[in-house]
């Protein structure tokens, strides 16, 4: 029976083939990290080497393209990420007493994740839910009006 | 399954004058023939008070007014409208513009009763995941026009002649645009449409794909007609999901239905478009940034010329448009150019949306003739500050923007007057500030942002930027200098001439305002080591007030031991030995700790 970690790869690499067909294949190498990203939650170096053997990229480019954008996170993440709106309706509306609160609470700053491995804690450049403003999403979920309370609330709400 | 159509007709006196009695049973009679009684609902109103049309009839999903016609006509109306989908456009009575339907729907509320709704004309109103709504309310008509009755150079002189202007926030003309990339000779050109807003504070881009997709594909199409392109690509953000999804439908039902592939309505034209997920950069929205990304490099931007009207996207001829630019072109070529330049002020045309919030009563999108002043928007629309807390500032253009104060409310909104006034139109980030936000801290969040976001090509913006900021943080710590105020700005006067791209070129933007507009409040942070608003933590000074009860919680949690007093007594800080954590302010129960 094929483990989850072949059926990844499988998916990753069918994905990568079908790329292949289309005009330009190089330029596909952004959504082939999505897939990726999709798949595993992170990109290692592992896929990445995988990644520049399937499409003849170097490994030094795939590199450099995944850590110039911050949506690729290159270690693997806790079982919540809680994303951080610091977009300006947020700002002015307190989002920095929200995030300090949770890096109060959980002990842990941007890009790093719990000791329990439960929650990763990211910044959000702007989730475009400013008419709620301050906003955390966790996951897809999104949790707005916020107070330092709440956020505390919302947070040991996941933990039960 | 609930009728998709229902059709409403008037039963007023005069209406039954002109038959309708009659016409409701020719219409019954013609459902049941085309076997679609279950399909579409039929109901008689009171009088419509449009009696000089009788009789008149509303069809729905729609809201397509019918009136001066016939019996004869019924089958007619049956088989185009509610087959084909159709509306028979001679018998329409409104022969008014499009966005009047956006205000039949929702024009009694205040907050969009004195908006105007161009490029956000279907948002809230159609199902954005039904093909059929959107063609409903004239979707794809203005494409067919493009294609049976008019050549590309007509419809590029069309697109000139409204004088609409570039909505990504530069406001380059449109027109102009497609004429430079239409001229170019090449086997193949492209079409891009930027979706990839990052301004923190702006969503306009993501509402419009949310709300209305077929928009944006439908102005993309006619593009590619007139410029000679048969590939388009949306770059738009991973961030927004549903939008992505949306815009993937859109996609795939146009194609579906003759609007997207090989020759589109038998006019002989191939136009395809894929779309492209950004990854998180704010840089990629600068053009050519973007299309490095699209090939799959990081985005750092490269100097111009050739601009991409040469060679842009895989060497080729490309044209790039923002979300609200492509949202616009269908109604120019519906409603004519000469009404759409009617509209705004002598040099910026049309509507421009923005995206309210911060410190503002009501916050959403707004959509507003260029010209109409900020007071209008922020005040009328906005309904105000809450709280009766005192305005202070209004930010225009994200973190490209500036900060202006209350002296420039009454200046009418056009690209140039707000680039007088020191700010920038940009793509739409109206936040309002009020007197509880700092302005240096303000400007410090805004060129953390850029600094963070800095590509790191060119070192006037990697490392010009970088210094900014420590002189920032140097005087929000109550560090400051006399020089540093000065410094501030010719480091970033320098920046603004010597950067590559627009990123660098515009991030000093939100601290030459400030510096600009409330120099006071610098001033102070420098000189009176004192904040105002009292956000600049290290500038506090915390002191213990008669609601003190005696608690001791607040001497129990400093870390400094810097609070004093015996229990049940009021307590002390002792502000030399305090470190300003704030600690003492949260575990305080009564309210007795005042900052400063």
């Amino acid at each position: 029976m094929a483990t989850a970690e072949d059926k990844n790869i499988n998916a990753l690499k069918s994905f990568m083939q079908e790329s292949k067909t289309k005009d330009h294949p190089d330029s596909q190498l952004i959504s082939i990290l999505h897939k990726a990203q999709e798949l595993y939650g992170y990109i290692s170096q592992e896929v990445m080497n995988e990644i520049s053997k399937e499409m003849n990229i170097p490994t030094a480019h795939i590199w450099g393209v995944a850590t110039f954008y911050h949506y690729f996170n290159l270690k693997p993440k806790g079982k919540h990420s809680i994303s951080v709106c610091l977009g300006t309706a947020c700002y002015v509306k307190g989002a920095e007493e929200i995030l300090n609160t949770i890096r109060e609470e959980l002990k842990i700053d941007f890009g790093q994740t719990s000791e329990d491995n439960f929650f990763t804690l990211q910044e959000a450049r702007c989730l475009g839910a400013c008419g709620l403003a301050p906003v955390i999403m966790i996951d897809d979920k999104i949790y707005g009006s916020l107070t330092p309370k709440k956020v505390v609330e919302i947070i040991k709400s996941y933990k039960k | 399954m609930p009728a998709r159509f229902n059709i409403t007709l008037c039963d007023g006196p005069s209406c039954i004058h002109k038959r309708s009695k009659e016409i409701v049973l020719r219409i019954e009679e013609e459902l049941k023939k085309h076997a679609l009684t279950d399909k579409v609902g039929i109901n008689l109103s009171g009088c419509l008070g449009m009696c000089d049309k009788g009789p008149v009839m509303i069809i729905n999903p729609g809201y397509a007014i019918y009136g001066s016609f016939t019996e004869e006509d019924v089958p007619e109306i049956i088989q185009q409208h509610i087959l084909k989908k159709k509306p028979v456009v001679r018998f329409i009575v409104d022969e008014d513009h499009l966005y009047n339907r956006f205000f039949r729907v929702f024009g009694d509320v205040n907050f969009f009763g004195k908006q105007m709704r161009i490029a956000l004309r279907n948002c809230g109103i159609i199902d954005p995941e039904n093909i059929d709504d959107y063609i409903s309310l004239r979707g794809y008509e203005a494409l067919a026009r493009v294609l049976t009755d008019m050549s590309p150079a007509k419809v590029i002189a069309e697109i000139k002649k409204s004088g609409l202007r570039g909505r990504g926030g530069a406001g380059f003309p449109t027109g102009i645009k497609w004429e430079l990339t239409a001229k170019e000779k090449s086997d193949e050109k492209y079409v891009i449409c930027n979706a990839d807003e990052g301004d923190p504070g702006a969503f306009m881009d993501r509402s419009a794909i949310e709300g209305d997709p077929h928009t944006i594909v439908e102005g993309m199409v006619i593009a590619g007609f007139a410029i000679g392109a048969s590939r388009g690509i949306v770059y738009i953000r991973a961030e927004y999901p549903l939008a992505v999804k949306r815009i993937k439908k859109a996609i795939a039902e146009a194609r579906e239905s003759g609007f997207l592939g090989e020759n589109i309505l038998g006019s002989g034209f191939n136009f395809e478009i894929e779309v492209r997920l950004g990854a998180g950069a704010f840089v990629c929205g600068e053009e050519t940034a973007l299309m490095l990304s699209i090939e799959g490099h990081r985005g750092m931007p490269r100097p111009r010329p050739p601009f991409p009207s040469v060679s842009g996207l895989f060497g080729k001829p490309t044209l790039i448009n923002n979300v609200e630019t492509w949202a616009n072109i269908p109604v120019i070529i519906l409603d004519g150019a000469s009404w759409f330049s009617s509209l705004g002020t002598e040099k910026s045309k049309g509507t421009k949306v923005f995206a309210l919030a911060g410190k503002v009563k009501n916050t959403g999108l707004v959509e507003v003739p260029m010209g109409t002043t900020l007071r209008q928007i922020i005040y009328d629309i906005g309904g105000g500050i809450p709280g009766d807390k005192q305005f202070k500032a209004v930010q225009t253009g994200g973190p490209s923007g500036g900060c202006l104060s209350e002296e420039y409310l009454d200046t009418k909104i056009d690209y140039e007057s707000l680039a007088k006034a020191g700010s920038i139109m940009g793509s739409g980030g109206m936040i309002v500030i009020d007197e509880d936000s700092c302005m240096v801290n303000i400007a410090k969040f805004f060129l953390e942002f850029t600094q963070n976001e800095s590509c790191g090509k060119c070192t006037p913006c990697r490392e010009g930027t970088k210094r900014m900021l420590e002189i920032l943080i140097r005087i929000t710590e109550g560090k400051g200098t006399e020089k540093d105020i000065d410094k501030l700005q010719r480091l970033g006067n320098m920046i603004k001439k010597a950067s590559l791209c627009g990123l660098g070129q515009s991030a000093p933007n939100p601290v030459l305002s400030t510096i600009k507009n409330f120099r006071a409040e610098y001033e102070e942070h420098v000189h009176n080591k004192r904040c105002r608003a009292g956000v600049c933590q290290h500038l506090l000074v915390y002191e213990v007030t008669d609601k003190c009860v005696g608690c001791a919680a607040c001497k129990k949690a400093c870390p400094a031991d810097a609070v004093s007093g015996s229990p049940k007594a009021k307590h002390h800080i002792d502000i030399n030995k305090c470190i300003k954590c704030g600690v003492c302010f949260k575990v305080c129960k009564f309210n007795a700790i005042r900052k400063s």
